[in-house]
């Protein structure tokens, strides 16, 4: 019990460092990609390639002026960020990130803990994240701000409907609310994922889209609709405050993106098996990079490349080597296939924000009730009628 | 250990539902309530009641809430007005609360004695696998009477709208 | 490593704690370093740099209340829909049925709503017509 507590910490403050480290990261790796889409370099002034933009960022928040306005409902101006932020920051203690593990004699699970209704212990936790919104709209006592709070709401719990039923689908495949033995009934091969075992392609899209909106991303952030709410239930924040609704939103999109994986994409599973050399691919991906940076380093474009590129192809080159250490294989390359696969979902949200214009009100709750919805139940009865079929 | 988060969030129950009907404005009451609600969903999970506890946090909290924040937001409520004090009321109310609920704990300590089953991880029949055994063939009626009961609602709701749009 | 009920729920309770601390930290920490230079401007809210005008709080369409509303009945059946899942594969076309039985009515219901013209959000809406 008392190695159980000593674990467990160790485990959570592990997890919680790096959740920071990429919810910091993330922000930049968004800012990057879409200066790139819009062939702009991004950040690039605060460090090489801009990578200490997050700390300056962090700095910058937090010695702004903290303006608590004088027209507000002091408690809940103040509640509705902490809860947005709390709420967000809980559910990645129920997302596993690989199997089982060894470390100095000890078992352990990549996983913070493995409850047996952790699908719905994270739709509760998302259907709780309304409240952060609605009351930030609310308290702050603005016209903006309200309407884009009730906007928000109105939108989150439509969107909320397509998304539980777009999850039932592939738990109907794999029978368990818990989060870790989804992903063994999805062991081996790429067509024992769900996505492809059980036909979840459309389920797998209405997810996304569902998340999408969850999330308050484009192309459905209309709570935040610049051009004609300012900032919508933000508006009236500055400093850190404004900025824990942007922490609670990327944590947001990071919880989503893990559920895709672990409902649809098999989790922490490779696409094939170890024993047709699925462990190597990390290396050959890290070796490459590496290589391609310092070569890109020897012949700059930039003149400022030649000094910047080479220290992280060997960066690279070192995380190459790494994965080929046995040892620590069994525990990196579970959490590689899992990072690679949350990271490919993150990156669609990113692109999608350089790609897509924004809805129109109408249209946004429209699609949701009368498009999703139907669809979305009718693929849950004919997943079911194919089960009950052929089993 | 289990006694000290029982009693915390008990507690934060309590606090919270009486909050619920002091708070003078009808936003922080229905934030109370929200909170009454989350600790109940606690309690219900010391109890073993998995999916209990994630249904009222999806269902009551999540949903519900949401609806009551929505129609204070809806109709611009604003602080309620003080009613004039009774002076019998501010009298006898507090000993006549404190007489009822020692009542209703006697009796209920009565009826209902101590189960041994009733501590944090003694039952473990509250997951969602033995709710679903259970819904889906013993209690298969209730549940497929519940959606004609969601039907009634659903038209109810309808009218109500078209009432007030008139 | 057997792992107890309550062994289950320490690493949620201890990431609660440690996300209501951030939470609290960062609130705090932004309002000791944060300066602080007010005027009446600053301290009128914000309409796009006009004087604003009324009160903020005006009432809203009823459609917010309908989908509030709909959303829980429709919740209600979601969350059934979790049991029935994890125990499909024992129930098989029984269960498939059973469900069939349940949905069938909430379908009529949701197609009634569409036909209602509640889920319709543009102007020219037909609850809003007939009226």
């Amino acid at each position: 019990m008392d190695s159980f507590i000593v674990i467990s910490l160790i485990k959570i403050f592990v997890v919680f460092g790096a959740l920071m480290t990429i919810l910091a990261y993330l922000q930049w790796v968004e800012r990057k990609v879409i200066a790139h889409i819009q062939v702009r370099p991004g950040p690039y002034r605060v460090g090489p390639h801009g990578l200490l933009q997050p700390l300056a960022d962090v700095i910058k928040l937090i010695t702004k002026e903290d303006l608590v306005p004088p027209y507000v409902n002091k408690v809940l101006y103040l509640a509705a960020p902490f809860l947005a932020i709390t709420m967000a920051l809980l559910s990645i203690s129920v997302i596993p990130f690989g199997p089982k593990i060894q470390v100095a004699g000890y078992q352990t699970w990549m996983q913070l803990t493995d409850l047996n209704f952790g699908v719905l212990f994270i739709l509760g936790i998302s259907s709780m994240g309304v409240y952060g919104i609605a009351l930030a709209g609310w308290s702050s006592n603005n016209k903006y701000a309200l309407l884009g709070g009730l906007r928000s709401s109105a939108q989150m719990i439509s969107y909320e409907l397509p998304l539980s039923l777009a999850i039932a689908a592939p738990l109907l495949i794999s029978n368990t609310l818990s989060l870790r033995k989804l992903v063994e009934t999805q062991d081996g091969w790429l067509w024992n994922w769900n996505l492809f075992h059980g036909f979840q392609y459309v389920s797998f899209v209405i997810f996304i889209i569902a998340a999408f909106a969850e999330t308050n991303r484009v192309p459905f952030d209309l709570p935040e609709a610049e051009n004609e709410l300012v900032a919508g239930f933000h508006t009236e924040y500055s400093s850190m405050k404004f900025a824990s609704f942007f922490m609670a939103e990327y944590a947001n999109m990071i919880t989503v993106s893990c559920m895709a994986v672990l409902l649809f994409l098999g989790g922490w599973v490779a696409p094939w098996p170890a024993a047709y050399g699925s462990g190597y691919v990390p290396v050959v991906i890290f070796a490459v990079a590496g290589v391609i940076t310092i070569w890109r380093g020897l012949n700059p474009r930039r003149k400022r490349d030649r000094y910047t590129f080479p220290p992280f192809g060997v960066v690279f080159l070192i995380v190459a080597a790494v994965f080929l250490v046995p040892l620590l294989q069994s525990a990196l390359l579970p959490l590689f296939w899992f990072c690679a696969k949350t990271g490919a979902i993150l990156f669609l949200f990113i692109w999608i924000r350089g790609t897509l214009p924004r809805f129109r009100y109408d249209q946004l709750m429209g699609f949701a009730w009368k498009v999703l919805f139907p669809v979305a139940m009718l693929n849950l009865l004919a997943t079911g009628l194919a089960i009950a079929v052929f089993s | 250990m289990e006694l000290i988060l029982f009693l915390v969030f008990a507690g934060i129950a309590v606090v919270a539902a009486i909050n619920v009907v002091v708070q003078r404005h009808p936003i922080s009451s229905a934030v109370s309530l929200i909170a009454v609600m989350g600790s109940l969903a606690v309690l219900y999970l010391l109890l073993g009641a998995e999916f209990i506890a994630a249904a009222q946090v999806i269902v009551y909290a999540g949903a519900i809430m949401v609806l009551f924040v929505f129609v204070i937001m809806l109709l611009n409520a604003g602080g309620e007005t003080k009613a004039g004090r009774s002076f019998v009321a501010s009298l006898l109310g507090v000993p006549v609360l404190v007489a009822l609920l020692a009542l209703l704990a006697f009796f209920t300590a009565r009826i209902y004695p101590r189960d041994t089953e009733v501590h944090f991880g003694g039952f473990r029949g509250g997951t969602a696998q033995s709710v679903g055994r259970a819904l889906f063939t013993t209690y298969l009626l209730p549940f497929e009477i519940t959606s004609i009961l969601i039907l009634i609602a659903i038209v109810g709701a309808i009218v109500l709208a078209r009432k007030e749009l008139e | 490593m057997p792992e107890s009920y309550a062994e289950q729920y320490f690493p949620v309770l201890v990431q609660a704690l440690l996300a209501m601390a951030l939470a609290a930290g960062l609130l705090t920490v932004s309002y000791l370093l944060g300066k602080r230079v007010r005027n009446r401007v600053k301290d009128m809210p914000y309409e796009s740099g006009m004087v604003p005008t009324g009160d903020a709080r005006h009432r809203f369409s009823v459609k917010f209340y309908l989908v509030a509303m709909l959303f829980i009945l429709f919740d209600i059946e979601a969350i059934f829909l979790y049991p029935w899942a994890v125990v499909y594969r024992e129930l098989k076309m029984f269960g498939f049925i059973e469900m069939l039985v349940f949905v069938v009515p909430i379908l009529a219901g949701f197609f009634y709503i569409w036909k209602k013209g509640a889920l319709d959000w543009s102007p020219d809406s037909t609850l809003n017509r007939k009226r």
